[in-house]
């Protein structure tokens, strides 16, 4: 990793050698470059305004982002911009003042990101599970489009040496199957992909038409189970349950804890041994987690669920604290843990070089030990001087400049703090399924109104475990750790939410869609925008940089102090890259050539 | 890589092991991409529409747009007629197309909801137009899926005047932008004048200029398609996926057509050029038939690096059987081809391929998955793996070199800019074809076997 980023470094300090070639440019006067025709259209065109008005900078952010929710709301018929309107703010200086409607339903038609429940159950938290043979019910799309398209990445295990990710199992119903059912095929299925592989666990996720023609995927499971003595779940994910993804996640989480977490004995090796909880693995994220926190001598018994195994979930349990980084996926985990084997959580976030020192600072105080903590501080000093010198070079490039991010549920307010680190600052951030507690953080949760959509889902209610319940810490020294607030405790059992990291003026939306991504583009020009497959080409075409926050553009890791430096590599490269400066033919931009008189 | 796959067969009945096809509603908002500032719309749960988009836009590297009627239970429940109306409604007041082109998913087909129906009743701003295809994801394939929103359009638009355009309509069938605009290279050349249909260059090859346009420039026009039913005839490329919009055409209109292979390779590009001919009268002229003269030529001068190598190739029906054309062509032998679509047509046809070019000992069969693909080349290799992105998997796992082509190459870029039809895609094909075979061949020979001239 190291020499690949420092020989890439260097091309991309070469490249970057014309400041006119950044694709939503800052305001950068005329360069050789840019006279010679050779800037983009819109480096050209977004320039500051020739008088600047006598209002502070915060103010003129404040008015452009509210004009900017006007415009978008605008071009709405009556209904949907009653909708949409509580989905975008435009913060305001006090946090009482922002609220936002989440987690409600997408209004058809309108081109939301979001995708569905199955999305959510099979290709978010139960996909990854890499001894595990997950069998799609349903006709053949959905498995298809599962199937090595997103980045979690795998290890076999030496145990099981087993790995399921590079397939796509699917029982690929058809017609005769949705008269008739499909139960006895999914069951065939079953015996089929037991004879072939003899997996330890098998997972069935259920696709729309299944639902609706009653199979039941459960009692299928259990037999499964009966007849081979393995460990299978059935989910219930059918795409049209919920709102988004998010119904899917918490499908996904019932079952693994009520079927998986809890059945096995295998212990820590350590007294600071932790799960990662919403932690995918893409890129190899949860890999640089892991090798940092084993440097400071923290175990990492399991990432939920990036290259995760079946087996090793089993005994999650009896690991020491929960670390949390995606709230939104796992969450469900982490509460009944908490409640069922006294485990607590913490929020951490190891995207950004503060967020992560403060993650694992926070790590260090929970454990209170004084080796451990000793040991933290060594490492952070250590891996923030292997990477100190490249950083400042690339913050140089790269400070100043503003972003928008729009991610699923928890990325949005994760990369603001590497934003920071870098210097930039975040002006647009916005997520496809996250609730009102990602947003406004765990307080708003009692107050968050039920409605018939996230009624459907399944709640389950779990009881302290008579055996495996133990508690750290008392109700009064959790209280301890956690006063003082951002600066001074640490995010324990709770989730302060994206918004208490942004400023008054910038914009937060939920559900975003194609048009409000479109408007904010030429409303705010940011000068980088991390967003999905889905958006990525339409920002590039308007001239803005725009990288993929959800695949990282097959680049990563992006965690800790390592995946800082590529995140800055890659960032820089994809706002300096040359080809920006070509955008405009030369021609359009310089007088044309002496013509001959006609006739002549 | 693919560590779990036993050589030894099972005949499997239930369990599908990594598809070499997906579900129909894919093809049909491919399709409707085809259409000048169409939105196509999906008739489902959100995911599909999202899940759809997703992998054209990783193909294509553009965007790929498309709305959904974004089914909750309750819709499932009471039906996805309210839906559709606020779908459309919202549609063409944000998005302002010309047209809407539904198609429905395993979903909406499951609970019955009539498409046909909700459409007369909708409230269609003047000058728009909303059309649909049935496309439920538990019967046929993707390419089912392209065929039926083809002729969903040509159900709802086409007409006849009883004036004759003069035209030819071809029916270009699963091809990239590159390939589009190949074709249409020969048909100008030919001076056929020719409407295609769907026509997705312009707008998922759309050029970089600044500015972000939700309608690029391109696609067939609604007026092209209206005047479908007065062409002279009509050319449909893909035996398979064309057969029966092309029939439709002719049964509705009278407009007679030739069904014809994907022009891949020599002899059936050769047989899209004598189409044309039909239709212009006019001689073959010289530049193309010096092209078909490079190809020729360019199988010759390299045959020594293809004949008898063993091919497998899977992938889409059509262009399975266009690039075995290809193959024979180059003197290979084309061991093993599949395809996912359930169509038993492209067993016979591939088979009939065999017999024409004496190919013994290969085996053609449809409603196949690559994992039983990978199975026959672990129990007898080949030399060569051609098709989607997905065959890189097997390529690694067996250590095969590998050529991309077909739908989805989700792992290259500048593939889909250029084409592989035509003499001149036949001659990019070879090319691929032997660099990949002496890059080989070069990696794994002995030191004092390694020479600079070949």
């Amino acid at each position: 990793m190291n020499a690949d980023t420092e020989g890439t470094m260097a091309s991309a300090a070469a490249a970057a050698t014309s400041a006119a070639a950044t694709p939503a440019a800052t305001a950068t006067p005329a360069t050789p470059a840019a006279t010679a025709g050779l800037a983009s259209p819109v480096a050209s065109t977004v320039t500051a305004a020739p008088f600047a008005p006598a209002v502070p900078a915060s103010a003129r952010h404040a008015n452009r982002a509210a004009a900017s929710r006007e415009r978008i709301l605008e071009a709405y018929p009556a209904k949907v911009y009653k909708n949409r309107k509580d989905h975008i703010l435009a913060l305001e200086e006090t946090a009482e003042e922002n609220t936002i409607a989440a987690n409600t339903r997408a209004i058809p038609g309108v081109m939301t990101a979001r995708g569905c429940c199955y999305a959510g159950c099979k290709g978010v938290v139960v996909g990854p599970l890499k001894d595990v043979c997950v069998i799609t019910h349903g006709p053949i799309g959905c498995g298809f489009y599962t199937w090595g398209t997103r980045r979690n990445k795998a290890k076999p295990d030496e145990h099981t040496d087993k790995n399921f990710v590079p397939y796509c199992f699917s029982t690929d119903m058809q017609e005769s199957d949705i008269v008739f059912g499909g139960e006895k095929k999914l069951e065939q299925a079953i015996d089929e992909a037991m004879t072939l592989f003899k997996p330890s666990s098998i997972m069935i996720c259920s696709t729309c038409p299944v639902g609706l023609i009653g199979d039941d995927v459960q009692a299928v499971a259990r037999r499964a189970e009966e007849k081979y003595g393995i460990t299978a779940v059935g989910y219930s994910c059918e795409g049209y349950k919920g709102v988004s993804q998010s119904a899917g996640h918490h499908i996904a989480n019932n079952g693994l804890m009520r079927s998986v977490i809890g059945t096995g004995d295998a212990q820590p090796k350590t007294a600071f041994s932790v799960n990662i909880l919403g932690e995918y693995n893409i890129g190899g994220d949860g890999w640089e987690e892991s090798r940092l926190l084993a440097r400071c001598g923290i175990e990492v018994l399991n990432l939920f669920t990036g290259d995760a195994s079946c087996e090793a979930l089993k005994s999650a349990h009896l690991a020491h604290l929960n670390l949390v980084m995606c709230h939104r996926s796992i969450n469900y985990i982490a509460e009944m843990m908490k409640t069922k084997y006294g485990i607590d959580w913490l929020k951490v976030n190891f995207i950004g070089i503060e967020a992560t020192c403060k993650s694992l600072r926070s790590i260090a105080r929970y454990f209170d030990d004084p080796g451990l903590s000793a040991r933290v501080e060594e490492v952070i000093a250590e891996e923030m001087d292997a990477i100190q010198e490249q950083m400042d070079q690339y913050r140089q490039r790269l400070a100043g400049k503003t972003a928008g991010i729009f991610s699923g549920g928890s990325r949005s307010h994760h990369y603001q703090a590497l934003l920071e680190s870098l210097g930039m600052r975040t002006v647009i951030a916005g997520y496809e399924f996250a609730h009102r507690d990602d947003y406004e953080g765990r307080d708003v949760i009692p107050f968050i109104k039920e409605d018939a959509d996230s009624k459907n889902i399944e709640t389950i209610t779990v009881e302290p475990d008579p055996l495996h319940y133990r508690e750290r810490y008392s109700t009064s020294q959790i209280a301890a750790l956690k006063a003082g607030g951002v600066a001074e405790g640490i995010e324990l059992d709770t989730y302060d939410g994206m918004m208490s990291d942004m400023g008054a003026g910038d914009v937060v939306v939920d559900d975003y869609n194609h048009h409000e991504t479109d408007a904010l583009i030429k409303g705010l020009k940011p000068d980088v925008f991390l967003s999905g497959i889905k958006d990525k080409y339409s920002i590039q075409k308007a001239g803005v940089s725009s990288r993929q926050i959800h695949s990282y553009d097959y680049s990563g890791p992006y965690t800790c102090f390592q995946g800082a430096l590529n995140f800055a590599h890659d960032l820089t490269m994809s706002l300096y890259t040359n080809a920006w400066g070509l955008v405009v033919p030369p021609w359009k931009n310089q007088p044309m050539l002496e013509g001959t008189l006609g006739g002549d | 890589m693919l560590d779990l796959t036993p050589s030894e067969h099972l005949d499997r009945r239930a369990l599908r092991i990594n598809p070499c096809k997906t579900c129909q509603p894919v093809g049909a908002l491919f399709a409707a991409l085809g259409v000048e500032r169409c939105m196509p719309h999906s008739h489902g749960s959100q995911g599909c529409c999202s899940y759809h988009r997703t992998v054209l836009s990783r193909h294509f590297k553009e965007p790929a747009i498309a709305a959904s009627s974004s089914f909750t239970e309750g819709a499932s429940v009471f039906g996805g007629r309210s839906n559709l109306v606020a779908a459309t409604r919202n549609i063409f007041a944000i998005y302002d197309p010309d047209i809407i082109a539904v198609h429905t998913t395993c979903l909406s087909e499951t609970i019955g909801d009539d498409l046909g129906s909700y459409i007369m009743d909708l409230e269609v701003p003047p000058g728009k137009l909303v059309v649909h295809a049935n496309t439920p994801s538990y019967a046929g394939s993707h390419i089912v899926g392209y065929a039926r929103m083809t002729m969903g359009f040509m159900s709802y638009l086409t007409q006849k005047t009883g004036v004759p355009n003069g035209r030819c309509a071809v029916l270009p069938g699963w091809v990239n932008p590159g390939d589009l605009r190949e074709l249409k290279q020969i048909a100008a050349q030919m001076e056929v004048p020719c409407t295609f249909f769907p026509d997705q260059s312009g707008v998922l090859d759309a050029p970089m200029t600044g500015t972000y346009e939700l309608y690029p420039k391109g696609g067939t026009t609604i007026a092209e398609i209206r005047g479908l039913g007065d062409s002279e005839s009509a050319i449909a490329l893909g035996e398979i996926i064309n057969e029966e919009p092309a029939e439709l055409l002719e049964k509705k209109w009278k407009v007679p057509y030739t069904l014809l292979p994907l022009p891949v390779g020599v002899a059936y590009t050769d047989a899209f050029v004598m189409a044309l001919q039909r239709h212009s009268k006019l001689e073959v002229p010289a530049d193309l038939e010096a092209q078909r003269g490079r190809l020729v030529d360019l199988l010759l001068d390299s045959h020594q690096y293809t004949y008898g190598k063993r091919v497998a190739l899977f992938g889409d029906p059509d262009i399975v059987l266009a690039l075995t054309s290809l193959v024979l062509e180059a003197g290979m032998v084309p061991a093993y081809v599949i395809t996912g679509t359930p169509k038993e047509t492209f067993t016979r046809k591939a088979e009939a391929l065999f017999a024409q070019y004496g190919a013994e000992g290969c085996i053609a069969r449809a409603g196949s998955d690559l994992f039983e693909l990978h199975q026959w080349i672990k129990r007898e290799s080949v030399d060569l793996l051609i098709g989607s992105s997905y065959g890189k998997q097997i390529a690694r796992a067996e250590d095969i070199p590998f050529v991309r082509a077909g739908f989805p190459v989700l792992d290259r870029y500048g593939h889909s800019l250029l084409p592989v039809v035509g003499y001149t895609g036949g001659i990019r094909l070879i090319e691929k074809i032997s660099n990949a075979l002496m890059d080989r061949f070069d990696r794994d020979c002995a030191e004092e076997d390694f020479e600079v001239v070949m």
